[in-house]
């Protein structure tokens, strides 16, 4: 229920977002979510925008888990 | 897909849980409190890579197994009346009442209608205004500001043909009653979704005064793996506190635009959950500036008293008392083909859940 899946956006109109998740196109309510702009990810739950996607925050993380994995080849 | 398939790297899961079993040194007992954690947690298989020491048990972070009987069949009810149109989220339509369900009713020649978004509730109210077309509503707070947000905008367009029937909860009451209730849980797996509509001070308290370790985590396997890392870090080190593995998308003080539209339209209220009774102040009722929308007051309707199902422990499996497999029903007589009670008609009921992936795990 609570299922929320990362979007792509493409086009911002007023209340309103193209986005894309995979191959499939959608208009995202952005009702809940100011400050959207084109190329952020959004995530999309029944149809509206919740939040965005951190795309520095998702790397450092990322990067943070590759360390434990380097640490451990080296 | 971006943001997806980072998260679900085996060579990273491998080391996480390598991490895991160096750290785990005593007994702890981790609660999800998410459906979508339940789901990800069987269909992965996490359970089966943890040291014995860990045990993973549900909570009741399913909005479709946690609504009570008498909210379905209070939906049917509406469902019935002349003229009436019933748009639904489609995870409610299986779910039974004490005697039908929302599905049984559409079969029977009632317009029920299964919608993505709530905003085509609004279109379906534009163009049949003859018809009261009634939305019942269930979800925490990641599904009640879009509620709340078509509410506003149905005021705004002065549409007075949209009613809802609300039985959206909050979060918070329930966690303080599983830590009052008689299941130790030394961590919570915390509903990364919900928390990024409230944020993290709603866990608070649940660290500072009842000792417990939070840690807000993903959705994909290598989420779940770290956020349980954090937890048995936080348990060796007995320093509760709540941390966020989810950061990508969680910020501290969660989306206060939406909490605002949210708080402008409900106020929280006393509400009943399934195997759990009253808890209060956990249920999200309409505020009287905007009640005219109130399906329940609008159609005041009487429902026969809940019961439950002869046989079915859906109670004590939402509470982490018991797994699914110790109810003499569960995998005999209810099925997802033939399902007794609410666990295993959602699909992400941990009934559901325990029997879809039962050979993982």
């Amino acid at each position: 229920m609570c299922l929320a899946i990362p979007a792509k956006v493409h086009q911002v109109n007023g209340d309103s977002a193209l986005v894309s998740i995979g191959n499939v196109e959608y208009k995202a309510s952005l009702l809940l979510l100011k400050d959207v702009k084109e190329g952020d990810y959004i995530m999309l739950h029944a149809g509206f925008a919740i939040e965005k996607v951190d795309k520095k925050e998702a790397a450092r993380m990322l990067a943070l888990f590759r360390e434990i994995e380097d640490s451990k080849t080296t | 897909m971006r943001y997806i398939d980072d998260y679900r790297d085996g060579l990273l899961m491998k080391e996480l849980v390598g991490e895991i079993r160096k750290i785990s040194v005593s007994p702890v007992v981790l609660m999800e409190v998410c459906g979508s954690h339940t789901m990800a947690i069987h269909k992965f298989g996490i359970q089966s890579l943890l040291p014995p020491a860990i045990r993973l048990v549900s909570g009741p972070g399913c909005p479709v197994c946690v609504s009570s009987m008498g909210f379905v069949d209070k939906a049917i009810a509406l469902s019935r009346m002349d003229h009436a149109i019933t748009v639904t989220y489609g995870d409610l339509i299986r779910v039974p009442g004490s005697e039908s369900s929302l599905e049984k009713e559409r079969s029977n020649g009632s317009d029920i209608r299964i919608i993505y978004s709530l905003l085509e509730a609004l279109v379906i109210a534009k163009n049949n205004p003859e018809h009261p077309v009634i939305f019942p509503a269930i979800g925490f707070e990641t599904t009640a500001p879009a509620t709340a947000a078509v509410v506003k905008k149905a005021a705004k367009e002065e549409i007075h043909n949209f009613f809802v029937l609300s039985a959206h909860k909050i979060m918070s009451p329930v966690l303080k009653a599983l830590v009052d209730g008689p299941l130790k849980i030394d961590g919570f797996l915390a509903p990364g979704h919900v928390s990024a509509i409230t944020g993290s001070s709603i866990y608070q308290e649940l660290a500072d005064k009842y000792g417990r370790c939070v840690v807000i985590s993903g959705f994909e396997p290598v989420d779940i793996f770290q956020s349980i890392r954090m937890l048995i870090n936080q348990v060796n080190s007995r320093q509760p506190r709540v941390e966020i593995e989810y950061s990508r998308v969680v910020k501290p003080e969660g989306n206060p635009a939406a909490r605002r539209i949210m708080n402008e339209v409900f106020e929280p209220a006393d509400e009943i959950w399934r195997g759990f009774g009253n808890i209060p102040l956990s249920g999200l009722k309409f505020r009287k500036e905007y009640d005219r929308f109130d399906a329940e007051k609008i159609f005041p309707v009487k429902v026969p008293e809940f019961h439950e199902p002869a046989g079915c422990r859906c109670g004590e499996v939402l509470r982490g008392m018991i797994d699914p497999t110790a109810c003499s029903l569960f995998a005999v007589s209810c099925t997802p083909d033939n399902p007794i009670g609410a666990c295993m008609i959602s699909s992400e009921g941990t009934c559901a859940a325990y029997y879809k992936y039962r050979k993982l795990t």
